[in-house]
């Protein structure tokens, strides 16, 4: 972990309440797809938490979705701003124990962290299949920038205006590895059909980086901190209810 | 130069910052940023009894200048703390730290600070009767004199160590309950714990914290934190440890100002995981600009 200034390259609209924000400055502290950056918003006491799309040496890009007041001051962000993050957050999906060929779904805002980990299993060699879900055809997004990586990607929409009508569930047999990552329903919905894989969860936070057990939650290996432990847990240590 | 040292039952602080109990978990993540070394002191998270997992989630909610929190005293239980938490943080920090203990019964209280006193690296006991998360817990000891002065009486039998009383706001005369703490033996008091408050959620109208409500911390706490270190160090002849909201140096000095001998530093730890030793830096230069050549000759100059 570490507080880097960045400097805000550019934001821009992608679909409906989705904006995609920009970042220059030091990544060196990212290893791994699926870690988080904790950035500070003005008129905010508490960071929030955004995961990784993508990064290289000098830059990275977040992808947040407009909720609450914390999210619409971020859409004033204006390119040459200074904002302070923590970077290098959270586990990230663990690139080694995957199957030849994975399946990446992501559900709305969950899609982000996805692209980053597609990437980077194409570079070693491992060529994934994506399953993006979303409300309707307006929320959609990233859809070609997946395809331009040359991968099979499906759609799932609830009221079908886009790709396949349903959701990321009605896209899979169960047998595949999945990289997941979404809201709680469809993390639960996945992680009931299949056998394998990776779950990013998100969560309210208080730091970010393990200090205040804001974010802790019960699993099979004991109590975990989603945001230092995970927020990525293994298919066999999720628990979903108290027994 | 300026000396910014200070002492709390004669246990020497290279300086006045120490982090709060439960903003710093045993240090392992600031260790990451910084020399520890560089701290007063540390207060480790709230240790039980037993391991527990603490309150359902959402356990954290943002609030003007500030944040409520409903963790509801998660930890590994006294004696993985004792075994695992204590040594661990002992090779990274090398000076006493300050045990934060909590329970639901005195005989709880009792059996921590047994077991904590044998530890080496354990300066100070400090005693938590005023943890607002914890249901029939640590807020009904904190908030009636008679349970203070028990609690304080019955942990002085079993240690050799200094206990200090960490103290809840949420109460009608926080004084009266110093007092109680004071005459029951009470090396010396931390205050404040957090402020009972709550936020809604007015799209979903439920509650933001899943415990409904939680303890108040932060920045906007500052003054009424201030106000009670105030009130009690005119009332007491123990050591107080200002604790609330600081999140500079020039914090540090007006709550030494109000009269604490030393200072815990909170939620500014979540937000900015180098605030202490921002603090710690700036503090020499800012004493300097004010004339203050020795830190703790500040202490207690309000009339």
């Amino acid at each position: 972990m570490r507080e880097i200034i960045f400097t805000v390259k550019n934001n821009e609209q992608l679909a409906q309440n989705i904006f995609q924000i920009t970042l220059e400055g030091d990544t060196s502290e990212i290893a791994t797809p699926g870690q988080f950056v904790n950035i500070k918003l003005p008129d905010k006491y508490l960071r929030r938490p955004f995961s990784v799309c993508d990064w290289s040496e000098n830059e990275l890009t977040i992808i947040y979705k407009v909720v609450g007041s914390g999210t619409e001051t971020m859409r004033e962000f204006r390119g040459g701003e200074k904002i302070s993050a923590l970077t290098g957050l959270g586990n990230g999906y663990d690139l080694s124990a995957t199957s030849q060929n994975p399946v990446l779904v992501g559900g709305g805002v969950g899609v982000p962290p996805l692209y980053g980990l597609a990437k980077k299993l194409l570079a070693k060699n491992i060529t994934s299949s994506v399953i993006l879900g979303f409300n309707r055809s307006e929320e959609c997004f990233y859809v070609n920038e997946f395809q331009k990586l040359g991968l099979n990607v499906k759609i799932t929409t609830l009221d079908g205006s886009a790709g396949i009508k349903g959701f990321v569930t009605d896209a899979l047999t169960g047998d595949e590895y999945v990289y997941a990552c979404g809201p709680l329903p469809m993390l639960k919905a996945v992680h009931e059909k299949v056998l394998d894989g990776q779950f990013s969860f998100e969560s309210r936070m208080g730091c970010g980086f393990g200090a205040c057990m804001g974010c802790s939650i019960r699993t099979k290996d004991g109590f975990k901190r989603i945001c230092k432990d995970g927020p990525i847990l293994k298919h066999s240590e999720i628990l979903w209810s108290v027994e | 130069m300026v000396d910014i040292t200070t002492e709390l039952s004669g246990l020497k602080l290279s300086n006045p910052v120490i982090p709060a109990s439960g903003t710093f978990g045993y240090g392992e993540e600031f260790a990451e940023l910084y020399d520890l070394n560089i701290l007063g002191s540390i207060s480790i998270k709230g240790t039980t009894k037993d391991s527990r997992y603490g309150n359902e989630l959402p356990r954290i909610a943002e609030c003007t200048s500030g944040l409520i929190n409903s963790v509801g005293l998660q930890n590994p239980g006294i004696n993985h703390v004792i075994q695992e938490e204590l040594p661990r943080l002992q090779k990274i920090f090398h000076k006493p730290v300050i045990a934060n203990i909590s329970g639901f019964s005195v005989s709880d209280y009792v059996y921590c600070a047994e077991r904590i006193n044998a530890a080496p690296n354990v300066g100070i006991i400090e005693v938590n009767v005023s943890c607002p998360n914890v249901h029939g817990g640590g807020i009904a000891f904190g908030t009636s004199c008679e349970n203070v002065a028990e609690v304080t009486r019955e942990v002085k039998k079993v240690t050799s160590k200094p206990v200090y009383i960490k103290l809840t706001p949420n109460v009608t005369d926080i004084v009266k309950i110093a007092q109680a703490a004071e005459s029951a033996g009470a090396d010396g008091l931390s205050l404040i714990n957090t402020l009972l408050g709550m936020r809604i959620n007015i799209k979903t109208r439920r509650p933001v914290i899943a415990n409904k409500v939680g303890g108040f911390s932060g920045p906007a706490v500052f003054p009424v934190a201030l106000r009670m270190v105030y009130q009690v160090s005119k009332e007491v002849n123990i050591p107080v440890i200002g604790i609330g909201g600081i999140s500079s140096a020039e914090d540090v000095i007006e709550m030494m100002m109000a009269g604490a001998s030393a200072v815990q530093v909170g939620s500014a730890n979540l937000v900015e995981p180098l605030a202490c030793k921002n603090i710690i830096d700036e503090l020499p230069r800012v004493c300097e600009r004010l004339g203050i050549e020795k830190i703790s000759e500040i202490i207690g100059i309000i009339d």
